[in-house]
């Protein structure tokens, strides 16, 4: 057992500051659990988010001596603990108070994505048929758990604040999980380029780095997407070809 | 008075998981008007952990397979005492549930042909668990959040109820606090909804998270109705042990679904040497036998660490009590005896591939947390409090509780799993009986008139709510929730007796006492103590409910094991429910009230299954 100083930003959207906490570590501790330790004996108004303690629901983002990440999944023997760890809300979010921010624009960002519409049904039962292969695409980007991580490192929201014009990687994820499932035959091409924004995305990867599922936002789910942009929007010929030969979809991912 | 907002619906839900959201989506189609209250974000309910499947016929691996079976087989993991026409609607209904839900844009693993895959779970027949790896959960809740969303439901998210409202006999609205701020928030409604999950907060070690508080249990016994199976309280046998931060984290039952084998200290295999008499039949004779099992081979029988959760969690107790546990009071769990004789007979064959596709949550959970890579080595693994069974009575078809208005549906509704649940089945029940009461509720609310809020009541609530702060004592909330999770382990746990829990209800008083001077600083704006300590009515509640109903059954059935009856009693009790409710005089009352008797049709479906005899209790 060790004693480890956590420097905890306290405080609400009008005035913050840093209070230092001691907690006693204890094997394979994470930072959640020192949090609630702290909680528990110190602090009990000290706000933050959790649920699952798993990495399962993307609960208790924060930025761990400035790294975005979730808490009950940084372990403390992975930290230098010679200097106070210090705990931070994501900073691309309003701040509500503590470790808890306002999220609430990512939930409307959602609602304006055009949903899942699939194709009518392959079989009699209402079912259809899917390969495995073709599953494991939307599969990857399906196992997102909207942490919102990535949203949080992403520049274009975080410095530039471009969050009326940008829908920033988290969205790119499920826009893409919709586009290449293999049923869907929705379009939001157009919607990508105009209103979400795709063209901001200068392919960074600070996304892919953050992402705690290890989805591979960035050339797995966004540069596909910028590619039927173009496709779509600045090369007519292929277009043409891509309409009259075969479904607009689907292929150009092979 | 208390100041609030107010915001009215026809059928308001509480508890936006897998239940609460497909209650709301039914209803809302219906045409009524909806309004979802959650105490955490939207998508992040429990409902977001479920690992291994959801439980329906489909018959996509095995075309044995079909509602008779699975009823079948509900109702013998329930040891019986299941209210059988959820168990059949369930049964029946939970395909067309599945398949919806490939049409509002849900994944599922798939089959060679192209169909949605279906993996082994304990106690079901055939293989029967639809799923996406192992983050099934995720899937269920991301799809109906996805869906709902577009459906006009309105959503208010970090709000908890801490009162239902009543106008006359009939329910007509909920009061809540918002978490940022402390706001009230009066719900007005002709209907509502509960879906607010389980209980396992009360227990020290469980792998649910901290909105498990038996909220709608206690929201809905304090307005009035009544809870039924409060002493069956699944103990999953599978639970991580080490380190202690993550001691109770489940471990999916999908791991020994894909060939895990469970081994104590001295290396024996112990499972195949305490086979239930009623499952030998459909019980491997030999490892073999068991991994055949596993790869789909339709002759073979499945393994013995696919009973049932109730009696693999008491072998391992056992087992950790004789001192044959493992470093750290579990026992070992581990996937290289079948990579060895798979690898044996399959050239190809890449175990650390294999497993990471097949259990891709559960590798990252060890590696993470566990510091250890279950490819290659043994995970430590025990039990851990994973579901109530027990929760409101409702009527099976429409699920509306006896009062007027009042629906519950998900884990804090009762009856479908009897003294035990199988994996995969809450899922399963989420989606047909979360539909059912959507569907109901909005009829309700269609046939009804407007309902009047007394405005008493909610000032009532509130002061009762607010009165903390006011406090001056050092009774911590905090404290006084460990107190109980330390004491409802110890004596209402696994296995029980009764001077143990006698003395647990001693405990309760003394708690609920020390609950009534609960003191919380700070503010209202999201202040952790300050919930806790509103917690704590719920949490004493419900398990009071479980202590009592647990010493008024005298024997040993599912989830409850009893040490000074440890069998079964199916003259006293084979045949009937506990059922609680609160009495005029505010104290908790218990009854046994007798089951209905099964309709032929589905007693041949249960004897179908058992060898062509009838179970006792149903004689
Ligand atoms: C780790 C784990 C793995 C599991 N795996 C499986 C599996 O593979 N297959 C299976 O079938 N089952 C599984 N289960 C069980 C299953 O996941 C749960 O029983 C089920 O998800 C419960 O769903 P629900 O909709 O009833 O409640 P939940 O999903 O828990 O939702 C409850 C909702 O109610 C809200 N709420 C609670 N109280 C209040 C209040 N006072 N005011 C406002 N809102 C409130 C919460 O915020 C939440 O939104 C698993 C459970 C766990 C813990
Ligand atoms: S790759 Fe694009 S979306 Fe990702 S962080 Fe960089 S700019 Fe943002
Ligand atoms: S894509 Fe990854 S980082 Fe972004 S919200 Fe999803 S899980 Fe979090
Ligand atoms: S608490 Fe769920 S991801 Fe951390």
């Amino acid at each position: 057992m060790a004693t480890v100083t956590f420097r905890v930003s306290r405080g609400d959207a009008t005035k913050t500051e840093f209070k230092d906490y001691t907690a006693e570590t204890g094997e394979g501790m994470v930072v959640l659990d020192a949090l609630h330790q702290i909680q528990a004996t110190q602090a009990p108004d000290l706000a933050c988010r959790w649920n699952c303690k798993a990495g399962k629901c993307g609960s208790c983002s924060a930025e761990i001596n400035g790294v975005p990440k979730l808490m009950c999944m940084t372990r403390l023997d992975d930290l230098p603990t010679d200097a106070p760890i210090i705990v931070e809300p994501m900073q691309a979010f309003p701040k509500v108070k503590d470790l808890v921010t306002d999220v609430s624009w990512n939930y409307e960002v959602k609602k304006k994505i055009k949903k899942f519409k699939p194709r009518k049904p392959d079989n009699a039962d209402g079912t259809w048929k899917m390969m495995q292969e073709d599953a494991d695409r939307p599969q990857e980007f399906r196992k997102c758990i909207e942490c919102f991580l990535c949203q949080d490192v992403c520049h274009v929201l975080r410095d530039h604040h471009k969050h009326d014009e940008f829908i920033g990687p988290r969205f790119f994820v499920y826009t893409a999980a919709l586009e290449m499932n293999p049923l869907d035959t929705e379009d939001r091409i157009s919607d990508l380029k105009n209103r979400d924004g795709i063209g901001y995305c200068n392919i960074t990867k600070c996304c892919t780095k953050v992402c705690p599922e290890h989805i591979t936002i960035t050339d797995n789910a966004i540069i596909p997407l910028k590619e039927r942009v173009v496709d779509e929007f600045y090369d007519p010929v292929l277009k043409l070809i891509q309409l009259v030969f075969r479904p607009r979809k689907k292929e150009s991912e092979a | 008075m208390a100041d609030y907002q107010t915001h009215e619906h026809d059928v308001i839900v509480i508890g936006a998981g897998g239940a609460g959201l497909r209650a709301a989506i039914e209803a809302s189609a219906s045409g009524v008007s909806v309004g979802l209250v959650c105490k955490s974000l939207l998508g992040k309910a429990h409902t977001v952990m479920a690992e291994g499947g959801i439980a329906a016929a489909l018959a996509n691996v095995d075309d044995r397979d079909n509602w008779k079976v699975h009823f079948a087989d509900t109702m013998r993991g329930g040891q019986y005492v299941n209210n059988w026409r959820m168990a059949q609607l369930h049964a029946q209904e939970a395909p067309a549930r599945v398949r919806e839900l490939e049409a509002w844009g849900a994944v599922f693993d798939r089959t060679p042909d192209g169909k949605i895959l279906q993996r082994n779970f304990g106690g079901h027949k055939y293989p029967r668990l639809a799923h996406v790896g192992d983050r099934t959960g995720l899937e269920l809740i991301r799809t109906l959040q996805d869906h709902g969303i577009h459906q006009g439901i309105s959503v208010y998210m970090e709000r908890t109820v801490v009162r239902l409202l009543k106008d006359g006999d009939r329910i007509s609205g909920a009061l809540a606090y918002d978490r940022e701020r402390g706001r009230w928030t009066v719900f007005k409604a002709k209907a509502i909804i509960l879906a607010t999950g389980g209980i396992g907060k009360a227990y020290k070690i469980t792998s649910n998270s901290w909105e498990y508080t038996g909220d709608g249990h206690t929201l809905a016994y304090d307005v009035g109705a009544e809870l039924i199976d409060m002493e069956f309280v699944q103990f999953h046998p599978t639970g991580m042990v080490w380190p202690p931060s993550v001691r109770g984290i489940l471990v999916t039952e999908g791991v020994r679904g894909e060939g895990g084998v469970l081994r104590n200290k001295e290396g024996k295999r112990f499972m195949f040497g305490d086979i239930p008499e009623n499952y030998k039949p459909q019980t491997a004779a030999d490892e073999e036998e068991g991994f055949r099992y596993v790869l789909g081979d339709k002759e073979a029988r499945r393994p013995p660490e696919l009973l049932t959760r109730d009696h693999v969690a008491r072998c391992i107790v056992r087992e950790v009590k004789e001192g044959r546990g493992s470093p750290h009071g579990g026992v070992f769990l581990e996937l290289q005896t079948f990579a060895e004789w798979f690898g044996k007979k399959s050239k190809g064959f890449n175990a650390a591939e294999h497993w990471k596709k097949k259990l891709p949550s559960m590798y990252h959970q060890f590696k993470e947390l566990g510091g250890l890579d279950l490819t290659k080595e043994s995970m430590e693994v025990g039990p851990t409090t994973h579901y109530m069974m027990g929760g409101v009575r409702v009527d099976s078809d429409s699920q509306m509780s006896r009062i007027p208005g009042l629906f519950a549906c998900g884990e804090c509704a009762a009856g479908i799993n009897g003294a035990n649940r199988l994996g995969g089945n809450s899922l399963s029940d989420l989606l047909v009986l979360g539909k059912r009461a959507g569907e109901y509720a909005a009829q309700y609310a269609k046939a009804n008139p407007a309902t009047t809020i007394h405005t008493e009541q909610v000032d009532s609530a509130a002061k009762w709510a607010l009165a903390p702060f006011d406090r001056t004592s050092d009774e911590n909330p905090f404290k006084i929730q460990a107190d109980l999770q330390d004491m409802m382990q110890d004596l209402v746990g696994i296995v029980r007796k009764e001077d143990e829990m006698q003395r647990a209800l001693e405990g309760l008083e003394k708690l609920k006492a020390r609950a009534a001077k609960v003191q919380v600083t700070g503010n209202r704006e999201y202040n952790p103590g300050w919930h806790t300590a509103l917690d704590l009515h719920n949490l004493l509640t419900v398990s009071e409910g479980i202590t009592i109903g647990a010493i008024l059954r005298k024997e040993s059935r599912g989830a409850q094991f009893r040490d000074d009856y440890p069998k079964k009693d199916n003259a006293k009790f084979g045949k009937v429910n506990s059922i609680i409710a609160k009495g005029p005089d505010g104290k908790m009352q218990i009854r046994l009230e007798e089951i209905p008797a099964m309709p032929q049709e589905l007693k041949d479906a249960v004897m179908a299954e058992a060898g062509g005899v009838l179970p006792d209790e149903l004689k």
